[in-house]
């Protein structure tokens, strides 16, 4: 068995369809949302503010802080508890990881960077969708950043690998299935997250870095652009 | 409470205006109302008053019914007021805050008797349709009570039953039929701040208010629930005179629907 042809017609290295807006939440500092395909995250900023109880506070730097959030209605199955779940903790501190590396946060000791990510769609996808909103909105909060984060999912499907799974393809049952995660740091040419589900031979491992690389230089432009739109000088 | 603000919110009051330069009974505009959001939902609606955004999504579930009532199915409220939608919400269990928010939402439609709970037995003493109303803020700029019953009504009234067999909700393929609804009941929160009667209040005039009463009324104008909240009591007077700004406030958002 070979895996030919991706369930939903796209090409190996086709994403879902993108769109990204920025100021999307009026009171936050700095907001947007991301969809890609039926998986639509949005995010807000706030902050840098004070930090409260105090003994969080690290009189060196500031702290980020990342909560990621599937709401109720957001499973194509069952309504999804309220309050978090061990899933969700693991992706909102992996997220952290992956955002912190572009901020300066040595700028703001004692004070905090708060970022919300609220799922009300999913299907696949949605910490890199997660990560890839809350990037535009850090930005859109005007926190200065060595670069944006781009983030995408990479799968192995049977003997091929495709970019940015849906949820068919990661349900696939006549062949082994990876799921690889991964958030870049365009500009910088980093990896600040990288997390696997599943069996890949070390050599494809490259291959699925060059994906994620091509893939994520992409979506920088989408963010640049919506970035942009907000900001355009009419 | 801010002193400063309040006798700032007083004066305005005084001259017959707002901060924003609303009149004490104008709603913020426009008042939006979106449905079909969400593919993952059941049913979805936003519902935008000014600067507030709110969303409900509703999900059924299958339960077991209550031993007094066994052919009957029923509704289960919730809010989150995720800290996405207001600086000052918190991560964590439910606040008092969200837990009014729900609850005064529930019995808005509980008490319509909007839902003919009958309809949703399934199997009699076993199984009962349950539907999630989930209440979630994502722009808090105020009147949070008004916003999220308009939009749980709006949601409701697009939802249909997704279809069950052997034990198992196909959320996929819904049914054909919809959710049966049998009233429309809309909430109209009236604020009493100083000697002034005000609907659709900002931030800043919720931190001042001396008392607030929400009324959730039917088309006929029946009254089907009733909050009172503040520090501040009510007389009777009051309370009729709030209850008519409510009804006649009802007409306009039952208007954008």
């Amino acid at each position: 068995m070979s895996y030919k042809k991706r369930i939903d017609n796209r090409s190996f290295d086709e994403m879902r369809k993108i769109e990204a807006k920025v100021g999307v939440i009026k009171r936050a500092d700095g907001s947007a949302s991301f969809k890609i395909g039926n998986t639509w995250a949005y995010a807000a900023v706030y902050g840098p503010r004070n930090l409260y109880p105090k003994f969080l506070q690290n009189p060196e730097k500031g702290i980020l802080r990342c909560n990621y959030n599937m709401l109720p209605f957001s499973s194509s199955s069952d309504r999804v508890r309220p309050g978090g779940s061990r899933r969700s903790k693991e992706i909102s501190m992996v997220t952290e990881k992956a955002l912190s590396p572009v901020l300066n946060l040595d700028d703001f000791p004692n004070a905090v960077v708060d970022v919300f990510i609220e799922l009300p769609q999913t299907e696949a996808g949605s910490r890199c969708a997660g990560i890839c909103a809350a990037s535009m909105a850090l930005a859109d909060a005007g926190l200065d950043m060595k670069d944006l984060v781009c983030a995408v999912s990479v799968g192995r499907v049977d003997d091929k690998l495709a970019v940015d799974l849906d949820y068919s393809e990661e349900a696939y049952e006549d062949g082994p299935v990876a799921d690889i995660p991964v958030a870049m740091l365009p500009n910088l040419g980093k990896i600040s997250l990288l997390q696997m589900d599943g069996l890949v031979k070390k050599e494809q491992l490259q291959e699925v870095l060059d994906k994620a690389k091509k893939a994520c230089a992409e979506i920088y432009k989408i963010q640049k652009q919506a970035l942009k739109e907000k900001y355009r000088v009419v | 409470m801010d002193d400063g603000l309040r006798s700032h919110v007083l004066e305005l009051l005084s001259k017959g205006v707002r901060l924003d330069g609303r009149k004490p009974l104008d709603y913020r505009q426009p008042i939006k109302v979106e449905t079909g959001l969400y593919s993952t939902a059941c049913a979805s609606a936003k519902v935008s008053i000014g600067d507030t955004e709110v969303v409900v999504g509703i999900k059924f579930e299958v339960g077991t019914p209550y031993p007094d009532n066994p052919d009957q199915g029923t509704i289960i409220v919730g809010a989150e007021l995720v800290p996405m939608s207001n600086p000052e919400f918190e991560l964590g269990p439910p606040s008092i805050d969200a837990i009014e928010l729900a609850r005064v939402v529930d019995r808005g439609i509980r008490e319509s008797k909007a839902i003919d709970f009958k309809k949703l037995c399934i199997t009699k003493g076993e199984k009962v349709w349950m539907v999630a109303i989930d209440i979630i803020p994502f722009n808090d700029a105020g009147n949070l009570f008004d916003a999220a019953a308009l939009a749980a009504l709006a949601a409701l009234k697009t939802a249909k039953l997704p279809s069950y067999a052997d034990g198992t909700i196909d959320y996929k393929s819904s049914r054909k039929e919809k959710l049966v609804l049998n009233h429309e009941p809309i909430s109209v929160t009236v604020l009493k701040i100083g000697n002034s009667f005000v609907v659709d209040p900002l931030i800043e005039e919720q931190k001042v208010l001396d008392a607030r009463l929400t009324v959730a009324s039917l088309k006929d104008g029946t009254l089907c629930a009733l909050q009172k909240g503040g520090d501040s009591p009510l007389g009777s007077e009051e309370i009729l005179q709030m209850v008519d700004i409510a009804l006649d406030k009802a007409k306009e958002l039952r208007g954008a629907l």
